[in-house]
């Protein structure tokens, strides 16, 4: 076996080697830690690597697994999106505010993974605080799209997608507040689910809009998605709004055919702006998905352009008062040159922050403050449950519905930095599911100027088993998975 | 046009405890100017007799029984403390 193609295999493809004992956790990750030390400099995916924890990690695995009781991610070397708490391991948020934050704590997600011997090689760049649609918004520094290192992964868990596609891990996990994990997937070429609300625990995930954020896997193919969630999803006390249902096995539905589906294709998700390469990769994927027997029809849902103003009302909103723990005090960045305590506070936040996370505390301010709560917050509120009706009479006639993740593929460093409603509207098409509350997966969909383009597949709350089949099944009747970035 | 004025800046700025320059603030009023604009279409909706949703999910109240449990390692919190003083958080006086 040579090493070197170890870190561009699949994790069900990695898990046969380590079962025949064809290869080693500790061969794995080795690998994987000198694939990072090829490409990280151009990259820059990662906020931190673990080197010493996953080789200690990995010895563990191999005894597990010479005990005969490994489970599926078993000795599987993984990121994690750095806003996701791991015990001893700094978790920036990509802030200079939690710089230096070391969390006594793991997230529920970490533990669920390392309850599987899973092995942590290091912690993914995002958009400071998960705010932003490019990763440019990173305190530290941008991380770049493997396909092009000219242009930007997506965001804001570019860190994550740009890894997978870069093989600089195996998987990862990502957060999705609205679109954080699908678009960076579509543009870096990669699957990336966004589950239901609720299926997977937030604990120890640092919040930035609670009613919105989900974590969810970023993989190269729809089987590793599928194992990558059996082992995250699940009722957790720790987190109140944890679904106190059993998560049922994801990898059960694949490989059936989609006859008797029903698939929507919403008129208005065919977006002004959207590039012709992306409109003509979708719309090739969607008779695929007809030609393997499912119904397609031609839906609308008319309040889709409100989803965009009800999303940067209430995210903000939610943010500003999360973001208000910031404080200099407990833990993080704390100003000590200021001489008042109301100096000190204000100086902690300003220099702490970045101009996006300000804008947005700002913003969610406005919105919550007296004079303003009705006509911005609770008018939000109300158009949210709007949109949340469409989807729920669209899904009692329909499986799923399909569209473009992105209305553009990769776009170049800078081009949207100066104007933050260009950049908010790469989020159009993935938000109203957050809005909603339900699922829903970016897969790869074929190339733009030699740029991926990522299909969305967006299901019914707790709606995931019937994503995975038109996921798994259109990725099986097409090569698009098997491309890598040639980096 | 929905526009917002330097003071009203200068105003949230305290509200949300961000110090912020006399050029962050007006960099900041014109970008909030545009996204208000941008999020003003929501008034063509009419949400006559809709009631808001504040969660996707129906929340219940997650009880559980008082049972005294291990916590979280005291040096371990403290570590990322930026002043300490002993077991405890050393902070700026409050009152004058």
């Amino acid at each position: 076996m040579d090493a070197a193609t170890l870190p561009a295999l699949t994790i069900h493809e990695a898990r046969a080697l380590l079962d025949s004992r064809q290869v080693s956790s500790v061969d794995l990750t080795k690998a994987v830690l000198e694939r990072i030390a090829q490409t990280e400099d151009k990259v820059k995916a990662f906020v931190t690597v673990t080197e010493d924890l996953a080789i200690e990690q990995a010895e563990r695995a191999d005894a597990r697994i010479a005990n005969g009781d490994a489970t599926p991610l078993t000795g599987i070397p993984m990121q994690l999106k750095d806003n996701m708490a791991t015990r001893g391991v700094a978790t920036t948020c990509s802030s200079r505010m939690l710089e230096n934050y070391v969390p006594p704590y793991d997230a529920t997600v970490t533990r669920r993974l390392y309850d599987q011997s899973a092995v942590l090689v290091g912690k993914g760049n995002l958009d400071e605080f998960a705010m932003g649609s490019s990763t440019e918004n990173s305190a530290f520094f941008p991380t770049r799209n493997p396909w092009d290192l000219e242009r930007v992964p997506g965001g804001s868990s570019g860190g994550p997608a740009a890894a997978v596609a870069a093989s600089e891990c195996f998987y990862s996990l990502g957060s999705d507040t609205g679109g954080s994990i699908r678009q960076p997937a579509s543009l870096c070429g990669v699957v990336g689910l966004k589950p239901t609300y609720g299926l997977v625990s937030r604990y120890g995930l640092v919040a930035f809009a609670s009613s919105l954020d989900q974590i969810g896997p970023i993989t190269k193919d729809v089987t590793d998605c599928a194992l990558v969630m059996n082992a995250i999803a699940g009722y957790d006390p720790k987190d109140s709004t944890s679904l106190n249902i059993g998560a049922p096995g994801y990898t059960n539905t694949l490989g059936r055919d989609l006859e008797g589906l029903r698939i929507g294709v919403p008129t208005e998700y065919f977006v002004e702006g959207m590039e012709p390469g992306v409109e003509d990769a979708t719309r090739e994927s969607i008779e695929i998905l007809r030609q393997l027997g499912a119904e397609v029809v031609e839906m609308s849902l008319p309040h889709t352009s409100y989803a965009l103003a009800v999303y940067y009302i209430l995210a903000p909103s939610e943010c500003s008062a999360n973001l208000a723990r910031y404080d200099g005090v407990k833990y993080g960045f704390s100003d000590r040159e200021a001489d008042t305590m109301w100096d000190a506070l204000e100086q902690t936040r300003g220099r702490g922050f970045g101009p996006e996370v300000k804008r947005r505390i700002m913003l969610g301010t406005y919105a919550l403050s007296a004079g303003y709560y009705d006509a911005f917050y609770l008018k939000a509120q109300r158009v949210r449950t709007i949109i949340r009706r469409e989807f729920e009479q669209a899904f009692e006639n329909l499986d799923a519905i399909v569209s473009a993740t992105s209305p553009t593929v990769a776009f170049e460093l800078g081009a949207k930095t100066s104007d933050p409603v260009q950049m908010y509207l790469s989020d159009v098409l993935t938000l109203p599911a957050n809005i909603a509350g339900i699922p829903g997966m970016s897969i790869p969909a074929g190339l733009s100027d030699g740029l991926p383009v990522g299909l969305q597949i967006l299901g019914k709350a707790l709606g995931e088993e019937t994503i995975f089949r038109i996921a798994h099944a259109l990725e099986q009747a097409t090569e698009w998975h098997k491309m890598r970035a040639s980096i | 046009m929905t526009q917002i004025s330097s003071d009203e800046i200068r105003h949230l700025s305290l509200l949300c405890r961000v110090a912020m320059s006399d050029d962050d603030v007006e960099v900041m009023r014109e970008q909030m100017s545009n996204i208000l604009n941008n999020i003003s279409i929501l008034n063509r909706v009419d949400t006559e007799g809709i009631e808001p949703t504040g969660h996707s999910v129906d929340l219940v109240s997650v009880m559980r029984d008082d049972e005294v449990q291990p916590s979280t390692d005291i040096e371990d919190i403290l570590a990322n403390a930026p002043t300490r003083e002993g077991d405890f958080i050393r902070v700026r006086a409050v009152l004058e």
